[in-house]
């Protein structure tokens, strides 16, 4: 993470004030707002939240994947000195699966099923060099054995199907690196994998950023995986970044409500078992109306604690609390820090 | 009223297979996917088991099994002191008062042209029964009891969320007050934040009503926040069964060590530390399942014998049943993946290490007892036997 | 696969046996004398009754069957030990006593002129309709998407005798930019074939590609929002390709079904336009011989059609395997 006062290096991805706004019948939904990052080279952000949070869709901003022509975008996307936003479609669709490469979360719909593996991966190689079939499919079959993939002769030919749901999702990771990216977003890659296949594409992918130096955005929505493979995190919810935070301060001192709120209410496996879980009440928002002042306020335990009621009517900023650790909170910072102990020790305390 | 035993369920060598017809002229059955191939265990009144596996354990199959949703092969079920696998599908249906089921997507699992109203109600008119003061009060006290909102009695399924829909799944199932509920992963397709939610309804009615619940799922976690006693499946068989506590923090089998391992823990001190059992390669195919210990081709620690006698399911402890020739309390050193640990200094680009191979190589098998059986020490780890809730 | 093939050409023979009983049972067993139908006003009885003994009438359903059937695979002598035998040589569709010629004859002139017609109009309605579609699906929601449905939706409306007497008023009779069309084969004049083809043609295609240009429209609509398509725009490729190569691709089985069976019943003859162009077709055969109440080759014409709709039935799943590996011939 950036800390104030650096030097003048660029941060090798840097979003600012990014926005994403659709059309819908029932108006203009803002997926994504006011959302500002910053990674350094090789390390991995984990971006963490549920569903409407606009994770998914910060990730797409980033690719480029978004439909111009039906949604704006707004904001600035600087990666390694290039702006991408305000980029034409010709350079953008160049930088997609060159510089940047994304893997999704189901490899089973993310894979062409009337195409052979090798050739969805040969023509990810020659859409951004020119290069013979033979060239291109020997180096598709080192990559496949390069993502551990058995008997990667025969698998090359093999269709989408006919490989099991962690197969495929090397398939996918092979897929996207095989153009030596510099940028490698993984919405939710594990989600829809068993726990061991998750721990074997984790493990994948993590020692494959250490090889080529690659720079790691992990979308997910479980603590877990973001405590195991993310050096910074980034909690969103209602389209807003809530808490930025390298990962040890966002598990030892979290500030925002909503975050603690998660750690709260998730069930762990390691644990003294408390009686009860403390979920977080009432549902996430929608996007389409969502609540006035804070976006998290209708749920939060806290909110009747800030003064004046501005919970209910003023959009907290993004602040800095401590180094690194930026929060998007009403609430004074001595009084979120207690908060923060209080519920953590009864965490750790057990029942 | 329970039986004797105080046993809701009893499932006796359960198998249920699918047939496998070729492509040729003729449709012949060459195969069987064995789904369930041998399952025993048992659900007692008023707790909840924990079934869980990862896809192909066969979990799903034993749950749509038990209700007889899916057809046996062959084995007994027993609910409720009946056994019911011989009974026609009308005979069955006083069985599905005490024996109901969740399911897992709360977006298809309600029907959407159906009300609220009339999906929590369809029950009584089903099996034929009036509730005193009819049955629109008893649904609407049942969707305030779920914690949804009676007026919205003639909503339909579509303008409510998934996890209200979860809640609307769980007053149907709860109507009719069963004995046993079987929950088919009622909360992996719902959002973090209302997984609790969900959970801790589960939980206040089986203290309210007294119910059973055989819980299958494939996370760990929340198997661990719901369920009294655990059973972990893999490829149709039944691998391990013990009390919760038992299982996560005394288990004996490797596939279990293994699944355990691979649960990352949401705290980054403790995570990155942590040694990692990798289980290399894939299912086997369920089709032609391994000889011997359906495991043995990705256990760390497989010998001889296990590709040639079939383990079979042993109380190695009170409660504690385990399917494996070398049950092991603890891992031997070097068995597992040491994980990195981390530099975390703000700003600093990290490179990680190559991680080690997580393969056990021949020296470190030699360090295992000689005839393969773990020393009688091992086998009485401190665990806490009994029901803690 | 060759398992497959051979599991449903078996299947198909068997099917076209049960054709074969289908056809000759609704022909044979209908009220009324064949035999009265085959020599029109000026019929006494012996000639009645002559012919009924030529072609085997008197002989009990099932005989006529068999002999049926056989003449199909070995071809079939009418009255063989009466002076005036008639050879109908393999395979034998019947006999057509008004036109006094083997029903298979007949058939064999007018298909060519059927041919051309269908494959003509089949080649203009796919590339026009799909390209419309692919068009229409790119700009979906925009007035480009809702002129090109319009239209779509005009041409389907109009019924096809209607589109080609507009074509032959205007075109031929008021503008002259065409001469009457007048047949032959594309390889004895192919400037006067054409002259001649292009306006049924159009009448063809007008209607069709309405139909295409909806369906390919929404196939590509329902594709381009596929996981798959979204991951090929991720890896850089160019759009044109992700819409060709990925979204329509994926969405073809319902066209290559949809264009099969049209073509083989447009293969079958299509009556009505050929009529008002006076080609000399299928169709027209086809319209004739009811009118002229010729029993033979009317049961001729049927069988021909059918086995043409069931043989690209045949051909249609095949192609499904061929495009879709997940297809597993089942």
């Amino acid at each position: 993470m950036t800390t104030p006062g650096r030097s003048a290096e660029q941060p090798f991805l840097e979003i600012k004030d990014l926005g994403v706004a659709f059309p819908t019948e029932d108006g203009l939904v803002q997926a994504v707002e006011g959302v500002s990052l910053s990674i350094e080279r090789g390390r991995t952000l984990a971006i963490v939240g549920e569903s409407g949070s606009g994770k998914s869709v910060t990730a797409q901003a980033i690719m480029g994947l978004i439909d111009r022509k039906i949604a704006t975008v707004t904001g600035e996307i600087w990666l390694d000195g290039q702006e991408l936003i305000g980029l034409p479609a010709d350079d953008l669709q160049a930088l997609r699966g060159a510089q940047v490469a994304m893997i999704f979360q189901d490899p089973m719909s993310s894979l062409h099923p009337f195409y052979r593996v090798g050739d969805q991966i040969t023509e990810a190689i020659k859409a951004h060099r020119s290069i013979g079939a033979k060239a291109a499919r020997a180096i598709a079959l080192e990559m496949l054995r390069r993502v551990g993939i058995p008997a990667a002769e025969r698998r090359i030919d093999d269709y989408p199907h006919q490989l099991s749901g962690g197969m495929r999702q090397r398939v996918m990771i092979a897929m996207a690196l095989i153009n030596a990216p510099e940028l490698l977003i993984a919405d939710e890659p594990t989600t829809a994998l068993d726990v061991t296949v998750q721990a074997q594409i984790l493990e994948l992918i993590t020692s494959l950023q250490g090889e080529f130096g690659i720079t790691v955005i992990m979308i997910t929505h479980d603590l877990g995986i973001v405590a195991d493979v993310a050096d910074d995190v980034a909690v969103m919810y209602g389209g807003r970044i809530v808490e930025v935070a390298p990962t040890g301060v966002l598990y030892a001192q979290p500030e925002m409500p909503y975050t603690l709120g998660l750690l709260s209410s998730i069930p762990r496996v390691d644990r003294e078992l408390s009686a009860r879980l403390e979920p977080i009440p009432g549902n996430p928002p929608s996007p389409i109306h969502l609540p006035l002042g804070c976006v998290f306020q209708p749920r939060c335990t806290y909110s009747d604690r800030v003064a004046g009621g501005a919970c209910l009517s003023v959009r907290p900023d993004l602040l800095a609390t401590a180094a690194g650790h930026l929060v998007r909170c009403h609430l004074p910072a001595e009084e979120r820090r207690q908060i923060s102990q209080g519920v953590l020790n009864v965490l750790a305390g057990g029942s | 009223m329970t039986t004797e035993t105080g046993e809701i369920l009893r499932v006796s060598d359960l198998r249920t297979y699918f047939p496998v017809r070729s492509h040729g002229l003729i449709r012949r059955v060459i195969g069987q996917v064995k789904a369930v191939d041998g399952v025993s265990f048992w659900v007692g009144s008023g707790e909840t088991l924990g079934l869980v596996g990862e896809s192909g354990s066969g979990k799903t199959t034993v749950a749509r099994s038990v209700l007889m949703l899916v057809r046996p092969t062959s084995g007994q079920i027993v609910i409720d002191g009946q056994e019911i696998t011989q009974l026609s599908p009308k005979a069955l249906m006083p069985m599905r008062r005490k024996a109901q089921m969740i399911f897992q997507d709360p977006y298809n699992a309600l029907n959407p042209r159906h009300t609220v109203g009339g999906i929590i109600g369809a029950p009584y008119r089903i099996q034929g029964i009036q509730p005193p003061g009819g049955v629109r009060a008893a649904v609407q006290a049942l969707m305030e009891r779920v914690g949804l909102n009676p007026e919205h009695y003639n909503r339909y399924p579509n303008e409510f969320s998934g996890g209200q829909r979860q809640r609307i799944g769980i007053a149907r199932a709860v109507a009719l007050r069963p004995k046993l509920i079987v929950c088919d992963e009622p909360v992996s397709a719902l959002d973090v934040s209302i997984q609790a939610q969900i959970i801790n309804l589960l939980r206040d009615l089986q203290q309210e009503f007294g119910l059973s619940y055989l819980f299958v799922a494939h996370d760990l976690a929340v198997v661990r926040q719901i369920s009294h006693r655990v059973a972990v499946m893999y490829l149709g068989h039944l691998m391990e069964m013990a009390p919760r506590e038992t299982i996560y923090a005394a288990p004996l089998h490797p596939y279990t060590h293994s699944l355990l391992s691979a649960v990352p823990i949401p705290d980054p001190k403790l995570q990155k530390g942590r040694s990692r059992i990798m289980l290399e390669g894939d299912l086997p195919s369920p089709i032609n399942p391994p000889s011997g210990c359906v495991f043995r081709t990705r256990c760390f620690q497989a010998q001889e014998r296990c590709s040639v006698e079939v383990p079979p399911l042993i109380e190695l402890a009170p409660g504690h049943h385990v399917a494996c020739h070398f049950p092991v309390a603890t891992l031997p050193a070097g068995v597992g993946t040491a994980r990195a640990t981390l530099e975390t200094q703000p700003g600093v680009p990290v490179r990680r290490p190559q991680p080690a191979s997580g393969q056990v190589s021949s020296a470190q098998l030699d360090r295992l007892p000689a005839d393969g059986r773990p020393d009688s020490t091992r086998l009485r780890p401190q665990v806490r036997v009994g029901r803690s809730r | 696969m060759a398992a497959y093939v051979v599991r449903r050409v078996i299947l198909m023979v068997a099917l076209l046996f049960v054709l074969t009983a289908a056809v000759f049972a609704l022909f044979t067993l209908l009220p009324g004398d064949p035999a009265r139908l085959t020599c029109g006003k000026a019929c006494s009885p012996q000639i009645i009754e002559a012919n009924r003994h030529r072609l085997g009438y008197d002989q009990p359903i099932l005989t006529q069957y068999e002999e049926f059937v056989s003449g199909l695979f070995v071809g079939r002598t009418y009255s063989p030990d009466s002076p005036q035998p008639i050879v109908c040589n393999a395979p034998c569709l019947g006999y057509s006593f008004t036109r006094h010629e083997q029903v298979l004859t007949l058939i064999a002139a007018a298909a060519p002129t059927t041919f051309w017609l269908a494959i003509g109009a089949f080649i203009l309605w796919i590339t026009t309709g799909i390209s419309l579609g692919i068009f229409a699906a790119l700009h979906h929601g925009r007035w480009p998407d809702r002129l090109v449905m319009g239209i779509s939706l005009v041409g389907y409306s109009l019924p096809s005798f209607f589109i080609g007497l507009v074509l032959i008023f205007f075109v031929i009779l008021k503008l002259s930019w065409l001469p009457f069309p007048s047949y032959v084969s594309p390889f004895e004049n192919p400037f006067q074939f054409l002259q001649t083809m292009i306006l049924p043609w159009i009448v063809l295609a007008v209607l069709n590609t309405a139909f295409y240009m909806r369906l390919t429209r929404n196939q590509v609509l329902e594709t381009l929002n596929e996981d798959y398509v979204r991951t090929a725009r991720a890896k850089g490729l160019p759009e044109r390709t992700v819409v060709v190569k990925h979204a329509l691709r994926a969405g073809m089985t319902p066209l290559v079904t949809a264009a099969g069976l049209d073509l083989a019943a447009l293969l079958g003859g299509a009556i009505i336009t050929e009529s008002i162009f006076s080609l000399p077709g299928l169709g027209a055969l086809a319209v004739s011989s009811v009118v002229e109440a010729d029993l033979p080759l009317i049961t001729g014409i049927t069988l021909v059609t059918s086995t043409i709709v069931i043989v690209a039935n045949l051909v249609v799943d095949l192609l499904y395997a061929a495009i879709d590996p997940r297809v597993r011939l089942a």
